[in-house]
């Protein structure tokens, strides 16, 4: 269950409860989190069984090191989903420098390519998951369902230029999914998503 | 219009169609001179489309770079019958070449020009000031602005640096829109992903074994409402149940199964000292059916999906307090009404109610839905077998169930004529149900009867589901005393 705009005081309160060894605590965060956790799992890996694994080891992480997580620094929900794209990349290029090795004919650029192409699919999977819902819903109109900015405008009863703004601040939001940041903290998870 | 055909062919490369397609196109957004080799072959193919007319008197006009480019790139170029060169013409204007590729037909096209292309370019351009060119850009980059408008964004990008940057960037972030991918979770995984944490951290404040079952199937049920619409919550759900050994029911909807879920786990909420979600509604009777009319009719409105958070909220504060509670509030009583059941015993039926409601909602919406987990099968099975020999006594002073034999030679804790429940399938096992007495100890040395059913079938049973007389049950010996149990199960359920 996605929850927008949860406060931070539900997040500090899920560190504690988890720092303390509540288990019903553990269950709530899986509740809340897992389809986040999977779906962006299975974005990189493409495969069921290896995104059940990474979410797996996602929590295991949480439930083991509650306190690494520190709310000055942002939602949890974006920790969670930054921590997910760390592991779920890793696993990525363990399995893919693995094949490289049995197989001649892959090479390292390649594996490369394909390790990025992955990792921005997945960010943009969570920049529309977590933009505004006005800009997502613009977005969905305009691309899933092929209406022009104005038959937008009409079908979400805002002007036209509204529309146009949506449109644009939306696909901004969503180019950020191709900036690389430093290692191992990868971008599109800040606190403002 | 084969030029449209080939800027359609190859924008379908460039990013929807196949995760194959995919990949590759992905590239060419990225390197510089990539995109300028597609735009070169998309601005061609679009004159072609608009101009078809022109292209031979003006086709001249095309430099030798545009050419190649249309070549390579626009995979119609060459078969053109109306371009016999292979190279587009430059339309009007040669130096306003766009530098962006153009709009890009969305996954649901296939083969069909964009509409904007169709449109005849206009004899008058539409002129733009900068700043409205700039607001247009993301509509224009999904493809969402009108053919004249398309136009004077393209001129603009051509003298404008800045906006062509910008243009540039968001085509790319078009790109990046994927379809959500269906997000059912397998819901065993949930089970084990938290078991593997609490072996690597036993946990300080653990869930209580007998509350788990109800902690999975809350999580489960939840995950089943995840994707539902509104259609789905206004979905008319028929409740089933045995009355005075009568199939009762009652009409209601997906958000009406939900607002009853809540009210009667209200029950346990209250029991806690926790908030009754009833809030100032007075309940008709303090019993499950009592809670959920007046709730439902308290509303003005029939319930939305806006009972879902609160059900939620409440299902993981119940597991939550049971937890901090813990070993004494196991001593704890939930008043049902008329009846009354232990902490632990009211948590498990609350599991048994929301799996059999699950079931309900599954049913009314064609969802599939599987059983609970068999461990947790197996004590909701196990609740039911221990309350059986109390309900056949008040039945039988209700004249309800055939008397007892040899009372007075049943002592408490005594062995008594007894019936052997065999329970098949995972989650199943076998029951003694003492006949003649709750206070008998059931017996092996005094079974009079065998009953074996499926665990499903047997919660179908008690969950009024299935009625006694046609439960799908293998009998051996007292047919009396299988008759009472039967119907025993089934006068367990309830609204």
């Amino acid at each position: 269950m996605a929850k927008k705009d949860a406060p931070p005081r539900w997040d500090r309160k899920m560190q504690q409860r988890l720092a303390r060894g509540e288990a019903a605590a553990l269950g709530e965060l899986y509740d809340r989190f897992a389809s986040l956790v999977h779906g962006l799992a299975h974005r990189v890996l493409g495969d069921e069984r290896a995104a059940d694994g990474i979410t797996r080891e996602v929590f295991v992480h949480v439930w083991e090191h509650p306190e690494a997580y520190d709310p000055k620094q942002g939602p949890l929900r974006s920790w969670v989903a930054g921590l997910t794209h760390r592991l779920a990349v890793q696993r990525l290029r363990a399995t893919e420098t693995a094949a490289l090795t049995q197989d001649t004919e892959g090479s390292t650029e390649e594996l490369e390519r394909k390790v990025r192409h992955a990792s921005v699919a997945a960010r943009a999977d969570y920049i529309v998951q977590s933009m505004p819902t006005p800009l997502r819903a613009a977005l969905e109109l305009a691309y899933f369902q092929r209406r022009d900015y104005r038959q937008a405008a009409a079908d979400l009863s805002i002007t036209e230029d509204e529309a146009r703004r949506r449109l644009r601040l939306g696909l901004q939001l969503l180019s950020t999914a191709h900036d690389t940041g430093a290692p191992g903290a990868p971008p599109g998870y800040g606190g403002a998503a | 219009m084969s030029g449209a055909g080939g800027f359609e062919a190859h924008d379908e490369q460039g990013g929807y169609e196949g995760r194959g397609a995919r990949e590759g196109s992905r590239d060419r957004e990225v390197f510089p001179e990539d995109t300028e080799k597609m735009s070169d072959g998309l601005g061609n193919g679009d004159d072609d489309t608009g101009n078809a007319g022109d292209d031979h008197e003006s086709g001249q006009g095309a430099d030798a770079h545009d050419a190649g480019g249309a070549g390579s790139a626009g995979d119609g170029g060459p078969d053109d019958p109306e371009d016999p060169e292979g190279n587009g013409s430059q339309g009007t204007d040669p130096h306003h070449t766009p530098r962006i590729p153009l709009p890009r037909a969305s996954v649901e096209d296939t083969g069909r020009p964009l509409p904007a292309l169709e449109e005849p370019v206009p004899s008058v351009p539409l002129v733009l000031e900068h700043r409205v060119l700039k607001a247009l850009l993301g509509a224009w980059a999904l493809a969402a602005c009108s053919a004249e408008e398309t136009a004077a964004v393209e001129d603009h990008l051509g003298v404008c640096g800045a906006c062509a940057d910008e243009a540039l960037r968001l085509r790319g972030a078009v790109g990046l829109l994927q379809r959500p991918e269906s997000l059912d979770l397998d819901p065993g995984l949930r089970t084990r992903v938290l078991d593997g944490c609490l072996d690597r951290r036993p946990p300080r404040i653990p869930v209580p074994e007998w509350a788990t079952p109800y902690d999975a199937e809350t999580a489960r049920l939840d995950a089943l409402l995840q994707d539902f619409g509104d259609a789905e919550w206004h979905a008319p759900v028929r409740l089933r149940w045995f009355a005075a050994d009568e199939a009762t029911s009652r009409r209601t909807t997906v958000a009406g199964v939900m607002a009853h879920l809540m009210s009667v786990d209200g029950l346990v909420a209250v029991a806690l000292g926790l908030d009754d979600p009833m809030g100032e509604v007075p309940a008709d009777a303090p019993t499950p059916a009592g809670r959920t009319e007046a709730y439902w009719r308290a509303s003005h409105f029939p319930p939305t999906r806006s009972v879902r958070t609160p059900w939620r909220e409440q299902s993981h504060d119940l597991v939550r307090t049971v937890s901090f509670t813990g070993g004494t509030s196991g001593k704890l009583e939930v008043a049902y009404g008329d009846f009354v059941l232990p902490l632990h015993d009211a948590m498990l039926d609350r599991a048994f109610e929301c799996w059999v409601h699950a079931e309900d909602i599954a049913q009314a919406v064609d969802y599939p839905y599987e059983p609970p987990s068999p461990r947790h099968l197996n004590r909701m099975i196990d609740l039911a077998a221990r309350v059986l020999p109390a309900v056949l006594a008040e039945r039988r002073q209700k004249g309800l169930a055939s008397p007892a034999h040899g009372r007075h030679l049943v002592s408490a804790g005594g062995p008594g004529r007894t019936l052997r429940l065999e329970i098949e399938g995972l989650g199943g096992g076998e029951w003694l149900i003492p006949l003649d007495s709750p206070a008998a100890a059931g017996s092996a040395e005094h079974e009079v009867a065998h009953v074996a059913l499926d665990g499903v079938e047997f919660c179908q049973l008690a969950a009024g589901h299935v009625p006694p007389a046609e439960a799908a049950a293998g009998q051996r010996g007292d047919r009396e005393a299988i008759r009472d149990v039967l119907f025993a199960a089934a006068s367990l359920s309830r609204m």
